[in-house]
């Protein structure tokens, strides 16, 4: 096989292990909920890819042939374990199967029953982007680690923790009834809107360890959609990361200078990704069934109406804080609908807001203070604002957005 | 418990300290040290001279060896740590992650060895 040819075997292995990761691992552990030895029978099976497809030419379906060689590994790393007597059904099933090498890759698709496992109440939350970024994505544990602020050991032996939770703990791969659907939705949706990264640009704290992870949530979100396409929050979910995403280019200047929002040239948004959210919006509403991420993206949906009016209207973007604080008070909720008032009905009203969030919870909350520096600065109250400011760059992880406060501090 | 955030900072960062008031290297650190006394994790702390005036002793053999400099040749160098009192590693890599110097050079987080410290001093 040439380079060439080796290259595009490479890259088609890239692209599948990419496309199919999610499928085969939630096939191979939807009977045994034994997520680890899947993702250890798919390793070992895109090894065998490596050394193969290069060598003997692409097969003509490859998902199927990732399928076959993981079932057949995943057999042996059962066996390997010594696994409970109880699992012997389901190893003369796997082995029923496995033997059947000209299977269509026509498999059901078990990611949906995957994802409510990754974010089972009896998981801790803290864990539920994290587990699905790994099992549906495929992504390792050391980029995992990076994105979470967690050493890359740690990490691993939480999600093995974690792993081993769902194998002994008798959670089951199922879609959740009716009743419960709703809220075990919102912990799917909660996950992967984490993975996206909290309090991005409406206020002065770009996420620099979500950005990287931004493409990938989107990417969940549209997974989820393709799996369960009537649910109005899930089209919310992805019209908000989209109307953020379309923005990624107008966020930093030329010189990697940090803009905000409002000061954002909207030439430089993404019209298709924006049409995009704004679609799903619409699909949203016409369900008749409000909820967080709608709300959260009607709000950006405001502000991507400057494009077209050249002005925002800052009365709309206060009504739908209102709703929001009232189905999820969390302090960015309240930050944000602070920053609303103040542009609403002046920096007064703002601050007046701003200072009914107690001040336990402030007190490492980076957007409350960067917020609350702007609306003295605002009001003329240098001293409080300089204070303000201190603890705001102080607590700004991204270098880009403490050079725009400490700028802004003079 | 306790973390010692170990400062490991470049040359240029030790240039900087020479640098005037507006200095934004400067204003950046005023700024952490005020969000951490406020937000009640600040212990203590200092920063240290440049490494060039470092000396190392070592006995080796029962002989002296006194060199010029720091005992580690590389390009970050120590400038200093911090101590916080916090719950746990997540909120002191949190702290680290928000370290003016973890953008230009590295931040080292240690737990702080009460138990040794003990041994030592009885």
């Amino acid at each position: 096989m040439s380079g060439i040819e080796q290259e595009a075997a490479h890259r088609t292995i890239e692209r599948v292990a990419r496309e199919s990761y999610g499928r085969l691992v939630a096939y191979l552990s939807s009977h045994t909920r034994d997520v680890g030895s899947a993702e250890d029978a798919l390793s070992n099976a895109l090894v065998a890819a490596l050394e193969t497809w290069p060598r003997d030419g692409l097969p003509q379906n490859p998902e199927a042939w990732l399928l076959t060689t993981a079932r057949r590994s995943f057999i042996d790393v059962l066996r390997h374990q010594q696994v409970a007597e109880a699992s012997e059904p389901t190893l003369v099933l796997l082995r029923d199967e496995s033997k059947d090498v000209t299977l269509s890759p026509q498999f059901p698709d078990e990611r949906l029953k995957l994802l409510f496992v990754c974010a089972h109440p009896a998981i801790d939350p803290a864990m539920h982007t994290p587990l699905m970024l790994q099992t549906v994505l495929g992504l390792d544990a050391a980029r995992i680690a990076h994105a979470f602020l967690i050493s890359p050991t740690t990490m691993g032996q939480r999600l093995v923790r974690a792993k081993t939770k769902i194998r002994d703990g008798g959670i089951r791969f199922e879609i959740p009834q009716e009743r419960e659907l709703p809220q075990r939705l919102d912990a799917v949706l909660e996950a992967i809107y984490a993975a996206f990264g909290i309090g991005w640009d409406d206020m002065a704290g770009v996420d620099q360890r979500g950005r990287d992870l931004a493409e990938e949530a989107i990417w969940l979100a549209r997974v989820l959609l393709q799996l369960i396409p009537r649910e109005a929050e899930v089209h919310g979910l992805l019209a908000l990361m989209l109307h953020c995403e379309a923005r990624r280019a107008a966020r930093r200047g030329p010189d990697g200078r940090y803009v905000p929002l409002s000061e954002q040239d909207c030439q430089k948004w993404s019209a298709p990704l924006m049409e995009e959210a704004e679609r799903h919006l619409d699909e949203a509403s016409s369900r008749g069934r409000s909820g967080r991420f709608q709300l959260e993206a009607a709000i950006q949906s405001v502000h991507a109406e400057r494009a077209q009016s050249g002005g925002i209207q800052w009365n709309a973007i206060m009504v739908f804080y209102e709703q929001l604080i009232r189905i999820s008070p969390t302090l960015g909720t309240r930050t944000g609908y602070a920053a609303a008032v103040a542009e609403a009905k002046g920096a007064e009203a703002g601050l007046a807001t701003l200072n009914g969030i107690a001040p336990d919870d402030i007190s490492a909350y980076q957007p409350y203070w960067a917020v609350r520096a702007h609306l003295l600065q605002r009001l003329g109250k240098t001293p409080e604002a300089l204070d303000a400011f201190d603890r705001a760059i102080g607590l700004a992880e991204d270098p880009a957005v403490r050079q725009f406060l400490l700028q802004r501090r003079g | 418990m306790q973390f010692a955030l170990l400062i490991f900072e470049s040359p240029e960062a030790f240039a900087a300290r020479n640098a005037d008031e507006n200095d934004p290297y400067l204003g950046a650190w005023r700024a952490y040290y005020k969000a951490l006394v406020e937000a009640d994790v600040y212990v203590g702390g200092n920063s240290l001279q440049p490494p060039e005036t470092g000396t190392t002793v070592q006995l080796k053999d029962g002989k002296r060896r006194v060199q010029d400099g720091p005992f580690a040749d590389t390009k970050e160098q120590l400038g200093g740590f911090t101590i916080l009192e916090l719950p746990s590693l997540d909120e002191a890599l949190e702290w680290a992650a928000r370290c003016p110097a973890a953008s230009i050079g590295a931040v080292e987080v240690r737990p702080v060895s009460p138990e040794f410290r003990r041994r030592v001093t009885g």
